[in-house]
């Protein structure tokens, strides 16, 4: 039986139905022209490569925000995703309001994007809580650090998705370095052989803090690691917001269709530092990033909807409105000070309190009443 | 005979420095784990090393930490030494299945034949301002599993000998360095070699009490020490360094002098670290206390957000209150009792 993919090539359930494109997947050329051969994927409507670019826009000013933020002292530690905005905005615009994102610390843009308040998104990095935000209302698990062990979260949440019938698909991002623990690896057989709907969605910025490509795998690609494990991946242009958001819709459709999980290599860059309290300079040289700045994904889409008709200037100054007013809502939220209260540190460690917290509790309350009357 | 004059050296350059000196001393020793080539780890404890002696002796892995131990296990078997680095405390945890069925037990389940000298760093604990999963004190985990030798040195020159030391290890070894330490300063001439494992020492020698305490916790407990001298305590402060194997003689023989023990640890207190020390020293000094050892550790929570880690980690207040309610008057310690009450 032979069935036409939405990528156009035919399914025999050989091996050779899953595997990625030899090329990743792109609708612009650097410049932001029409790429060819167009791909097979059916393109994005201009309303939403609109949308697109307005939340790159208010991204990437959001992104600049927190990193000034951060070397003012407001911020614990900020992992920068400045270059990969159509990742961050193309993972969340390719989910309905009721599907999940799995993000890892580096998804502070995409859960901006997602509506979710800038100082609730910046709680964990601004260090007043783990985790701001509250995941079911948003559909938003907490950011992960320890790497890919979202992944596995991903796929049972998928899976619980798909017993109960709702047709919610989960998605989850990762890194190049997070490719190789093995809780990815786990992830992915766990939601193939459940054909759960889940996208595993893996942002390779070419390093892992300092370790580039090439340290990490010895495969073609990272989409390879789709394969093995019976997943349909792909390969796309991450720095391209039109094939991104192209190949991901084609990836959620095919996890909400059941027919399993999606592997979507997004190839892009890490223009900053790993995070502000790293320094790119030790381990690569000035000239790389300035290479892939001129695959700037934002100005790609803009010269690429501009030469259609579908931005105006006006378009592009209510982007840039947008996103001051936000980068200025960010400074406002980050600028107070947080008051996390000490005796909540026994809250929710439990449901109900052993009654060794509680006695903790006490202890600490006495102190705190003692530091007051010596203050 | 001279050495060389003491310079004043960080821990994290004390590690370096035992590292660099260890693969040149032996020819089987590699560093290997994430970040630690070029970059030289994010605390730069392997900095200039790949650069110094090859990306043959100190070399990146890709990023897995089940993968670097096991890893690291099959060279040890191959004949090599290998000194592995996990990022951060709580992300040795994927590596703990190798570490507990295998680092652990090989030795053991070959009777004798297999040996794994591996020495796993470890940058612990908390205090730095780090966020979630870059401050846990996991040392509990490894000291709980028979086979392991667990070390953790509060001083730069201990920091250099006791690594020194666990490389030559024929025993796998946790060594866990406290990063809150490692840019506290000392004047030390390297190579310095310092007490054997199993070991403790006592850094401040006192007469009414003793504070037992291990790496990040040690500074503190000479900090309070210092407190407690304006309020007329003369303190014994003593630092166990090598947390497996334990120094029940160096422990017992303060606390029989002092009759009173304070055990301080920033891990929570709950089955940990401080529970063992706090046991140990009322087995064996039960006739010499003249009050309940206590214990001053972290709460039974998990790591808090950086912006409350203060209220959470031991400091010198908690010691002196713990100091206050040593029973110097042979009443019952009131904070318990009346908890118990209303319980
Ligand atoms: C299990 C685990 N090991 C190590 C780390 C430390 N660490 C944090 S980010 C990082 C690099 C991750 O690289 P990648 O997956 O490519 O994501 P990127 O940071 O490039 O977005 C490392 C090693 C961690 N967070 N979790
Ligand atoms: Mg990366």
């Amino acid at each position: 039986m032979t069935d036409v993919r939405l990528d156009g090539r035919a399914s025999d359930g050989g091996p050779g139905a899953l595997l990625p494109s030899a090329r990743p997947v792109r609708f612009l050329t650097d410049a932001g022209a029409a790429a060819r051969p167009r791909p097979r994927y059916p393109a994005p409507g201009p309303d939403l490569l609109r949308r697109a670019y307005r939340a790159m826009v208010v991204g990437r000013r959001f992104d600049a925000q927190a990193t000034a933020l951060t070397k003012q002292g407001r911020l614990a530690v900020y992992p920068s995703s400045h270059g990969q905005e159509a990742c961050q905005v193309g993972a969340v615009l390719a989910l309905d309001d009721g599907d999940w994102l799995f993000p890892t610390y580096r998804e502070s843009v995409a859960l901006v994007t997602r509506g979710i308040d800038p100082a609730e998104a910046l709680s964990l990095l601004r260090g007043d809580a783990h985790c701001g935000y509250d995941p079911h209302r948003y559909r938003v698990a907490p950011q992960c650090t320890p790497l890919a062990t979202q992944t596995v979260h991903a796929a049972g949440l998928a899976y619980a998705e798909q017993r109960k019938g709702t047709g919610r698909v989960a998605l989850a991002c990762v890194g190049d370095g997070g490719t190789s623990e093995g809780d990815f690896h786990e992830a992915l057989n766990f939601a193939a052989v459940f054909k759960a709907p889940a996208v595993f969605f893996v942002q390779n910025n070419e390093y892992a803090i300092s370790v580039p490509l090439e340290r990490q795998t010895a495969a073609p690609s990272l989409a390879y690691k789709g394969v093995g494990y019976g997943i349909r991946s792909e390969r796309v242009d991450g720095n391209d917001p039109v094939a991104v958001l192209a190949v991901l819709a084609a990836a959620v459709e095919h996890a909400r269709s059941g027919n399993g999980p999606f592997l979507v290599e997004a190839h892009t860059y890490r223009l900053e530092s790993h995070t502000n309290a790293d320094d790119a300079t030790r381990y690569r040289a000035d000239s790389e990033p300035e290479e892939w700045r001129r695959r700037d994904p934002i100005a790609r889409l803009e010269a690429y909807l501009r030469r259609r008709g579908h931005l105006t200037d006006e378009d592009v100054a209510a982007a840039a409105a947008e996103a001051e007013d936000l980068a200025a809502r960010t400074r406002a939220a980050l600028n107070a000070d947080p008051h996390p209260a000490p005796l909540d540190l026994f809250e929710h460690v439990y449901g109900t309190p052993t009654p060794q917290l509680d006695e903790q509790r006490a202890f600490l309350r006495d102190e705190l009443e003692a530091e007051e009357v010596q203050s | 005979m001279t050495g060389p004059e003491p310079v004043s050296v960080t821990m994290a350059q004390a590690i370096n420095a035992a590292l660099g000196d260890a693969i040149s001393a032996d020819e089987r020793v590699l560093v290997f784990g994430e970040d630690v080539g070029a970059l030289g780890g994010v605390f730069r404890v392997t900095d200039g090393l790949a650069a110094k002696f090859g990306d043959d002796r100190c070399f990146d892995t890709p990023l897995a930490e089940a993968g670097i131990t096991g890893f690291a296990v099959g060279m040890a078997m191959g004949g090599f030494r290998p000194v592995i680095e996990m990022q951060f405390d709580a992300f040795a945890y994927p590596a703990f299945e190798q570490i507990a069925s295998h680092v652990a037990k090989m030795r053991n389940r070959t009777r004798g034949r297999v040996e794994l000298p591996i020495v796993i760093r470890i940058p612990y604990g908390g205090g730095i301002g780090s966020v979630e999963h870059h401050c846990d004190s996991s040392e509990g985990y490894y000291a709980h599993t028979p086979g392991l030798k667990v070390v953790t040195p509060a001083t730069v020159d201990d920091a250099y000998s006791l690594l020194r030391e666990a490389i030559d290890d024929p025993d796998p070894v946790i060594f866990m360095e406290p990063k809150k330490l490692y840019w506290s300063k000392k004047d030390v001439a390297l190579p310095a070699r310092t007490a054997p494992f199993g070991r403790s020492e006592v850094r401040r020698p006192g007469a009414d009490a003793t504070l037992v305490a291990y790496g990040p916790s040690v500074p503190v407990a000479l900090e309070a020490a210092e407190a407690a001298a304006a309020e007329g305590w003369d303190l014994e402060v003593v630092d166990l360094r090598t947390v497996v194997p334990f120094d029940d003689g160096g422990v017992a023989a303060s606390v029989r002098k002092t009759g009173r023990c304070v055990v301080i640890s920033e891990a929570a207190g709950f089955a940990g670290v401080g529970a063992e020390v706090a046991a140990r020293v009322q087995e064996r000094c039960f006739h010499s206390l003249a009050a309940p050892v206590l214990r001053v550790t972290g709460f039974d929570i998990p790591y808090p957000p950086p912006m409350l880690e203060r209220h959470h980690l031991p400091g010198v207040d908690r010691i002196l209150d713990a100091l206050d309610r040593l029973q110097r008057d042979d009443e019952p310690d009131t904070r318990y009792l009346d908890l118990d009450g209303a319980a």
